[in-house]
């Protein structure tokens, strides 16, 4: 599964997120960014959730105001990674509990820590649940053991 | 600082440019504790890629916490490993990261598969050794590091299908196990059991090609949606076609597009299997959703045969005219099936079909095309079949639709089919015999008043109108179309409109030029270019470098970067300081120290480019220019001389400088060239522009290539003229030039002789202030029918006087000459009255200029447009480019040592290279310096021992300073100015004057 960038953006363009798992410049970057979100919010309701641009094949999902969008290579399967953006969104829901956008503008670190234990260099990771859930807890954990710690006054 | 990040990266995500922070990310990654450590990660891996040059700044801190014993940093370093790394530092950490292989936690191990997948991806063969380990992954208790080798497997499967035949057992067992439910409950999705697991599987052992998979897995196959692997597996196609079935008729609608694009799969290896979802399919095709149809439609092309082509292309063709932007690949398979149906001739129905098709095609697919199909089309139009006969019916029949197209209304149609139109027209409107020549130049002829129509299709068009403007016909149309483009300012299609008019007037030559029918006969060309032989052997001769093709410059590049992994060792702090010491001081007191940093320098550079390596590489070859050139021992320059007095071009007042006389010499070379070499269009004149192209870069050329192959006389030549002055190129050329207009034009004297004159008749027009000082070749810069534009330069103290000529050469007279000059580099003043101008019949007007530099740059170029209006009426516009070197501008500057040891320390801007020594004296470093001093006209303020300082200014007040230093054969030159790029340009200057030498 090679995956060649995830974007997050809101129903009125808006990016919320974005990942690159390939090294592509800025302006470049921003091209896409321009093209994907035209493209799919363009879409009708009720069409196909696949689109096809330059070589890539466009996975994308709408959950509530949230578009996720992912980029694979020709040759993938595209159903396989409507799954994977289903499960990043499963393990988004676990983490905040009833995810919103607003979680993710909030906290688009975590999100993108969470993603980082889902996918990694554009492939999948590690697809289970409980396993994702527990590495983010246990570096959260240090985290917060840390802060404390920090604040504590030193005497 | 971690919240500050985090906002930073907010901002780029905002697409507002946070550059500044990627150096704190770094720092944070690098210094903070765990929680900020973990945003300095993350922030690293959002902001940088691999190729970023930062990033080598982590490499330590990798390092430092891959060794750590907490887990999560741990865990952290081999997560950004696995993002990016610097492909040269992967030796470093790799013994670290295969240590992590056996690690105790599986998230670990699982992290170090996916860090060494991704080394495997950058560099495959530093991972070489490890392959044993990666079975141990393979074969590792937890299913999340098994998942993770898979990766690599189906990396290295893919490369080498023989190499893990193996391991197919062990694949397949996995895959039962998978499926038998035997992974722990978490990894089901929606109670699939891990599909992406299962699809990894499948896909590896596609390349395995493993035919045995039972019934089940083919069951499996549909069941996670995978049927790419599956139509290759022929036994359990018809099982699958009839899920397929389903999946078509599905409601929903990307299970409909999966079947869509199952059925594509299947139907290439069965196409009967389509036939059940005939209807089905037909329904797709008017589905709503585009990217439906694209899929119908490529489902469509897959199922093309004999029978049906006709009927499938009418089908594309409808919903192309709705929905071309989404077909756009689909598209461009189509019209490859068309043309490759007809070709077949099988299945064709017929050439009206054919180019009524291609006609729908070109209209509809527009501009959006690639440029190759119109192509393949008119190659085939030329090339024909088997059969005389129908060739020539199909290419009639082509004619007389597009005669009818451009009766109608031309200007809806897309550029690309006008192009393709008028290159049919021009080739084959022969063929109707009752289609006369003139009515199809009129129908041509409107097309290039049409406003629309871009300058490309405009010179397709000139040139089928050439093609067809034979025995006289249509003379008016012709010339009307020659008067218009031939001032154009566009230079291809000036061109063009020159070779129609000379090649309208001129039958014989033109039945040579452009034999009817000739596309057949294939074009002989000379790819080895070896009527450059004689000109590269001049040139290596005269010590230009031979020539290096690009990987091998590329590769001599990479060599000199190759990065060092051996640890820092003493010889960086040592130069480190040596050259922050000697940076702000004045040379010639702390000349040892910068000696050191120079010494050091040297070292590095010297393995590659140094004297042994380059000149082993070239001796050779210059060797072998030595053979073929009689008299080497003659430099270039003396030789440009020897000719240039048997041409007679020189003007007889000496000019006092020697690189005047070699601008002389180019300036005349190129008048010469405009006026002389018309008399033979195709044969040896074509070989002089060549090489002339070959040398000077400058788009110049093009246009006095075309003046010289076109042009009947000077007054003839008309349009814009560079003339370009930098006497070290032109030096570089004079002498194949000078042979070669000997060869064409057997007496170049008469011609010369009314430039003389013209030349001598303009010197006595300069101003009087001007008398007492030396002015450069008076060059002719631009000439049309009535004027004559030509310019000169003088150096005066603080500024650069332009003078313009304006000659007028017409009966009458003209007023309200509007001369605008404009530079990027320079500010331009005029010096006169008022800028317009007025030019009395068969006399000179002078305008006058004063020029300052705004920005240095190498070559410095004045862009002047005049428009003049003749006393009948019409507008006219003439453009002309005067190009001048930076050193007309450059001025010795007389200082003392003490001065200069002050200035020295002021000025920012500077630049270092080393410079070839002129060593035939006995003095090396004062005879180069003088010969500096004379040609840039440099102030050399000391020569101490081995070192020399020199200063100059640029007009009034910009200095610049500069030091030099004899250093192992080699003069290190180091300047220093307050201006922006006015040391690197006089670095250039320096060295085209020693190189010159």
């Amino acid at each position: 599964m090679c995956i060649r960038f995830l974007l997050l953006f809101s129903r009125q363009g808006k990016l919320r997120l974005q990942k690159w798992f390939t090294a592509i410049s800025e302006r470049e970057k921003k091209k896409i960014i321009r093209d994907m979100t035209t493209m799919v919010l363009a879409r009708q309701p009720r069409t196909c959730n696949f689109l096809h641009w330059k070589d890539l094949k466009i996975i994308y999902k709408r959950y509530a105001s949230l578009y996720f969008c992912l980029a694979i290579e020709n040759q993938e399967n595209e159903l396989i990674a409507l799954e994977v953006i289903h499960r990043y969104v499963e393990l988004l829901d676990k983490y905040f509990g009833n995810v919103c956008e607003l979680d993710i503008i909030f906290n688009f670190e975590k999100a993108y820590f969470i993603l980082d234990e889902f996918l990694i260099g554009g492939e999948i990771q590690e697809t289970s649940k409980q396993i994702v859930n527990r590495a983010i807890e246990a570096s959260d954990m240090l985290q917060e053991t840390m802060e404390e710690y920090m604040s504590k006054p030193a005497f | 600082m971690k919240e500050l990040m985090v906002r930073a990266i907010y901002c780029e995500m905002l697409g507002y440019e946070a550059s500044f922070s990627y150096i704190h990310a770094i720092k944070l990654a690098q210094q903070g504790t765990a929680l900020e450590k973990r945003v300095g990660y993350l922030a690293v891996s959002l902001f940088l890629n691999e190729s970023h040059e930062l990033l080598l700044l982590l490499v330590n801190t990798v390092l430092k916490d891959l060794q750590s014993t907490n887990l999560i940093e741990v865990c952290m370093a081999l997560t950004v490993v696995s993002q990016m790394f610097p492909k040269d530092m992967i030796p470093a950490i790799l013994p670290l990261v295969e240590e992590k292989l056996n690690h105790p936690k599986e998230i670990i191990r699982r992290k170090a598969v996916l860090a060494l997948y991704k080394f495997y991806l950058i560099a495959p063969n530093q991972v070489q050794h490890i392959h044993n380990k990666f079975r141990k992954a393979l074969c590792d208790k937890d299913p999340g590091v098994m998942t993770a080798s898979l990766h690599i497997y189906l990396q290295m499967i893919q490369e080498n299908p023989e190499g893990y035949k193996d391991l197919t057992t062990s694949f397949v067992t996995i895959l039962k196990q998978v499926v038998g439910g035997k992974l722990p409950m978490d990894f089901n999705y929606h109670s699939v059991p891990a599909p992406w697991l299962q699809i990894q599987l499948l896909r590896i052992l596609l390349f395995c090609s493993t035919i045995f998979l039972c019934r089940d897995v083919a069951a499996l196959c549909i069941h996670c949606y995978c049927i790419q692997p599956l139509s290759s597996f022929p036994a359990i196609l018809y099982e699958s076609a009839k899920c397929i079935g389903n999946f078509v008729l599905s409601l929903k609608i990307n299970l409909k597009y999966l079947g869509l694009k199952a059925l594509t799969y299947v139907v290439q290896q069965h196409p009967k299997l389509a036939l059940q979802h005939q209807m089905t399919i037909i329904e797709c095709l008017d589905h709503p959703d585009l990217i439906i149809k694209r899929e119908t439609l490529e489902l469509l092309f897959r199922i093309t045969n004999a029978q049906n082509v006709s009927v499938i292309v009418e089908k594309m063709l409808d919903p192309f005219l709705k929905i071309m932007l989404c077909c756009c690949i689909i598209y461009t398979l189509f019209i490859v099936l068309i043309l490759f149906s007809y070709e077949e001739y099988t299945y064709a129905p017929d050439n009206e079909w054919f180019i009524e098709t291609m006609s729908t095609v070109f209209s509809v697919g527009g501009d959006m095309m690639q440029p190759d199909i119109p192509n393949s089309f008119l190659k085939l139009l030329s090339e024909g079949f088997d059969s005389v006969e129908e060739d020539r019916k199909l290419r009639l029949f082509a004619v007389d639709s597009y005669v009818s197209l451009l009766q109608g209304e031309p200007g809806k149609l897309p550029q690309r089919f006008l192009q393709v139109i008028s290159w049919v027209l021009g080739e084959y409107s022969y063929l109707r015999e009752e289609l006369e020549a003139a009515t199809v130049l009129r129908l041509l002829a409107k097309l290039l008043d049409m406003k629309s129509t871009s300058s490309e299709t405009k010179s397709w068009v000139l040139m089928a109108m050439t093609k067809l403007c034979e025995g006289g016909a249509g003379v008016s149309v012709t010339q009307e179309v020659c008067e218009t483009y031939g001032s154009s300012l566009d230079t291809v299609l000036r061109q063009r409109a020159q070779e129609l008019q000379h090649l309208s007037q001129d039958c014989e030559l033109r039945a040579r030029v452009l034999p009817r029918g000739a596309g057949l006969e294939p074009l002989e060309v000379d790819s080895s270019l070896s009527f450059l032989d004689g000109f590269v052997s001049e040139a290596l001769a005269a010590g230009a470098a031979p020539y290096k093709a690009p990987h091998q410059r590329q590769e001599e590049l990479a060599q000199a970067k190759a990065l060092s992994l051996e640890p820092y060792g003493l010889s960086l702090p040592i130069s480190m300081s040596s050259c922050s010491i000697a940076d702000r001081q004045s040379p010639t007191l702390l000349s040892v120290s910068s000696g050191l940093s120079t010494t050091l320098k040297l070292d590095g550079v010297k393995r590659v480019w140094g004297r042994e390596g380059y000149l082993s590489e070239r001796e050779p070859v210059e060797e072998s220019a030595h053979v073929e050139v009689p008299s080497p021992l003659q430099s270039p320059s003396q030789q440009g001389e020897a000719d240039s007095s048997q041409s007679q071009t020189l003007t007889p007042i000496p000019t006092p400088q020697p690189e005047q006389e070699k601008q002389q010499l180019a300036s005349s070379l190129f008048v010469g060239l405009g006026s002389q070499s018309s008399v033979c269009l195709m044969g040896k004149s074509e070989s002089t522009t060549q090489r002339f192209r070959r040398k000077a870069k400058d788009l110049a050329v093009s246009s006095l290539e075309q003046t010289s192959q076109l042009s009947q006389g000077p007054a003839a030549a008309n349009g814009i003229c560079d003339v370009e002055l930098t006497g070290s190129d032109m030096s570089e050329t004079s002498p194949t030039l000078i042979r070669d207009n000997g060869v064409v034009a057997a007496d170049p004297a008469p011609h010369e002789d009314p430039d003389k004159l013209k030349d001598l008749c303009l010197r006595t027009h300069l101003p009087a202030e001007f008398s007492g000082l030396c002015h450069s070749e008076i060059t002719p810069l631009c000439t049309n029918q009535t004027l004559d534009f030509s310019a000169c330069h003088l150096q005066k103290e603080d500024s650069l006087a332009l003078v313009v000529f304006i000659y007028n050469s017409s009966d009458s007279d003209i007023q309200e000459i509007l001369l605008e000059l404009d530079s990027d580099e320079l500010e331009v003043s005029c010096v006169c009255d008022s800028p317009v101008q007025e030019a009395r019949s068969h006399s000179v007007a002078v305008c006058q200029y004063s020029l300052t530099v705004k920005r240095p740059s190498v070559h410095v170029e004045v862009v002047g447009t005049a428009s003049y209006q003749f006393p009948a009426g019409t507008p006219h516009s003439a453009q002309f480019s005067y190009k001048l070197p930076l050193t007309s501008f450059i001025r010795p500057l007389t200082v003392s040592t003490e001065e200069y040891g002050a200035m020295w320390l002021d000025f920012s801007h500077d630049t270092k290279q080393k410079l070839t020594l002129i060593s035939d004296g006995q003095e090396p470093l004062t005879d180069t310096l003088n010969v500096l001093k004379k040609k840039l006209q440099l102030h050399v303020v000391e020569i101490i021992g081995m070192e020399g300082i020199v200063a100059c200014r640029l007009l009034r007040d910009q200095p610049c300073l500069m030091h030099c230093r004899l250093h192992a054969g080699t003069l290190s030159v180091w300047l220093r100015s307050p201006v922006p790029d006015l040391p690197d340009c006089l670095m250039y200057h320096c060295q085209r004057a020693l190189q010159e030498h």
